[in-house]
């Protein structure tokens, strides 16, 4: 195999990297205007209310912070699993993890109901509140996976490599876990209270994850005018096929043990037969654009090379992937909560016992989408900077 | 002509000790004498452990199309709402209620149960929900950041988010948009040492009698006796919270 060359990201003309970047900028300019009429107004302006507290911007930050960490594997599967074809994609992969954590967190602060007090929350903090943990590990990943990218490219630190990619990987486990317990440790609603819901996590950001690495490799490339060779693409996608199929594994399991728990038969029957959109978005959504649909185009010798196969695989494993969130916190939250097991509420001012009405909002879309536009600017951003991508991905072999 | 010696001049020294001393009593002696006056006055001298502020409502006494209680509760605390159901605060809410198996009717009041084991508290980030010595769930509005957690982890609903401006608000209960808030257990009237709740007031007003508040450590209190007297339940018992507020006929 030739030697590998980093170059910062040189899209032919200038004209084609600004034109990018005005784009970026301009819908991060949209959504922090949503941000601020939402702010400004109060939260009534939303779909949320005091039955659906979180709504569709905790979706997109949560999907967002999910990707981020499931990102950072194929830096992983290179320095941790010392797999040589992946070796070549770390750098990129460290920067996606980073910008797409910082688009994620973009997101859940404006949505906080005091953003101004970002500083209350990097300074008091409840070691008993698993969200303050996040906030730690939120901030220690930036940091980690910053000190791995430059391990990665500073040939003085190559020494540190290895340890922090150690680092890295297991902090990035920490941060999943720390995700997905935010509704595992929920006793108060049926839909979460599960330990499952960490490791679950954790399959679905190496799946949400590798997805956003996929499209972004080929976009980049595409966008640089750069070679990028089948033999790789072919590996990622063969890996994104086997979390795919995990992801369906853990939801299967999931349902599996509340359809046995007499308690969770609500719950249950709300989400997988009778719950409307919620159901729609889990057998459509999920189900099908998210799993069975990919693993079609992934394994189907139809497809083999096809690259169209492979991009479209991963933008329906990102949107099934983003229905799994929505139903998991929207859904979750829209089943009512059994304050009084045993009774049917026939009066309540306060919406007990009748399914949360939620209706996104188009500022709250347009902040969510904001959050994406972030992480792809700093990418973007990120690569013009420094020698991320390889000059050249071609296959090993094929070059002289 | 100097004297070359190398032990300290203790007179130097003496100096600067009673100077270090007379500046700090100075500093702090204020500090000690305003601690003092403070003290003397009863609604600062905080909550205490002696005491748990405790709720029984008798669901039998909860009666049909009464609602003094949430309207009293709504001009204590300076709760005006905007004609929006879903987004509006409610601090306290009538319930009415049917049994699955018996089809036995209900009708009761529900509001922060004031947990032992709050859940609120255990998530909330920042640490701005807390539990008073004196068993009283708060949120502290100035470390609140909005971002809802509670709501998410409280089993009984209890909280609300302020979702708009606020107008005329109550000297009783400051409150902050963005900010989440729910039943203080009119935590401004007990620490002016008073001892009656303005829902129970305006339950017992009405003559309906089916709020009975006071302090579940004092054995001889109203309520403990009623709690020894007569069954009563938690709601969601089985989560273990030792909720504050029990309920009777339920």
């Amino acid at each position: 195999m030739s030697k590998m060359y980093y170059r910062e990201l040189y899209c032919g003309t200038p004209v084609r990297y600004w034109a990018g970047m005005a784009l970026l900028g301009t819908i991060v300019a949209i959504a922090l205007g949503a941000a601020f009429y939402m702010e400004h107004n109060g939260h009534w302006v939303t779909g949320m209310s005091n039955q659906i507290v979180w709504g569709l911007p905790h979706v997109f930050a949560i999907f967002l912070i999910v990707a981020a960490s499931g990102a950072l594997n194929v830096a992983s599967i290179g320095s941790v699993f010392g797999g040589p074809m992946y070796k070549p994609l770390g750098r990129f992969s460290s920067l996606l993890a980073i910008g797409l954590l910082a688009g994620g967190l973009v997101v859940l602060l404006l949505d906080l109901g005091r953003p101004d007090r970002l500083i209350i929350a990097m300074t008091y903090y409840n070691f008993k509140s698993i969200f303050a943990w996040n906030i730690i590990l939120y901030s220690g990943f930036f940091a980690i996976v910053g000190l791995y990218l430059w391990a990665m490219m500073d040939r003085k630190a190559n020494r540190y490599y290895r340890p922090i990619g150690f680092a890295a990987f297991f902090w990035r486990l920490a941060l999943t876990t720390g995700t997905g317990s935010i509704f595992g440790f929920l006793v108060a609603r049926e839909a979460y209270d599960a330990a499952i819901m960490a490791p679950m996590f954790i399959i679905m950001s190496f799946s949400y994850g590798l997805a956003f690495f996929i499209i972004t490799l080929i976009a980049a490339y595409m966008w640089g005018d750069r070679e990028l060779g089948d033999l790789r693409l072919a590996r990622l996608k063969n890996l994104l096929g086997v979390f795919v199929g995990a992801v369906l594994y853990f939801a299967l399991v999931f349902n599996l043990t509340n359809l046995y728990v007499t308690q969770h038969h609500g719950v249950e029957s709300f989400i997988l037969l009778n719950g409307g959109v919620y159901t729609a978005m889990f057998w459509i959504g999920q189900v099908l654009i998210g799993g069975v649909i990919p693993l079609f185009l992934i394994y189907s010798p139809a497809f083999d090379k096809a690259r169209w196969a492979i991009a479209a695989a991963s933008m329906m494993v990102l949107i099934g992937g983003f229905f799994q969130i929505y139903v998991i916190v929207i859904g979750g939250q829209a089943f009512p909560m059994s304050v009084f097991p045993g009774k049917e509420v026939l009066e309540s001012s306060f919406y007990d016992g009748t399914v949360g009405a939620y209706a996104p909002s188009l500022p709250e879309m347009l902040l969510g989408i904001g959050g994406i536009a972030i992480a792809m600017t700093m990418v973007a951003v990120g690569a013009r900077m420094f020698k991320v991508f390889p000059e050249s991905l071609e296959d090993p072999g094929e070059s002289a | 002509m100097s004297v070359k010696n190398d032990q300290p001049d203790m007179n130097r020294r003496k100096f600067v000790g009673t100077t270090v001393a007379a500046a700090g009593a100075v500093v702090v002696a204020p500090g000690v004498l305003l601690h003092t006056v403070a003290g003397a006055d009863p609604e600062s001298q905080g909550a205490s452990a002696k005491h748990r502020w405790g709720m029984l409502i008798d669901a039998n006494k909860c009666a049909e199309g009464c609602s003094a209680c949430v309207d009293a509760c709504n001009s204590e605390h300076g709760l005006t709402g905007h004609g929006r159901p879903a987004t509006d605060a409610q601090w306290i809410r009538a319930v009415k209620l049917k049994d699955n198996s018996t089809g036995h009717i209900n009708r009761l009041v529900m509001m922060c149960q004031h947990c032992e084991h709050p859940p609120c508290v255990d998530v909330c980030p920042t640490g701005a929900s807390f539990k008073r010595t004196d068993g009283i769930v708060l949120v502290d509005r100035h470390i609140c950041i909005g971002c809802r957690y509670c709501m998410m982890a409280c089993p009984y609903k209890a909280r609300s988010f302020v979702h708009e401006d606020l107008e005329d608000q109550s000297v009783n209960a400051p409150r902050g948009k963005g900010c989440v808030e729910g039943c203080t257990m009119c935590v401004h009237r007990i620490d002016r040492g008073e001892t009656v709740t303005a829902c129970q007031e305006a339950c017992h007003d009405t003559g309906h009698g089916a709020i009975v508040f006071g302090d579940l450590k004092d054995p001889d209190s109203e309520i403990s006796q009623a709690l020894k007297s007569q069954n009563s339940r938690q709601i969601r018992a089985d989560l273990k919270l030792n909720t504050g507020v029990r309920y009777s006929n339920l």
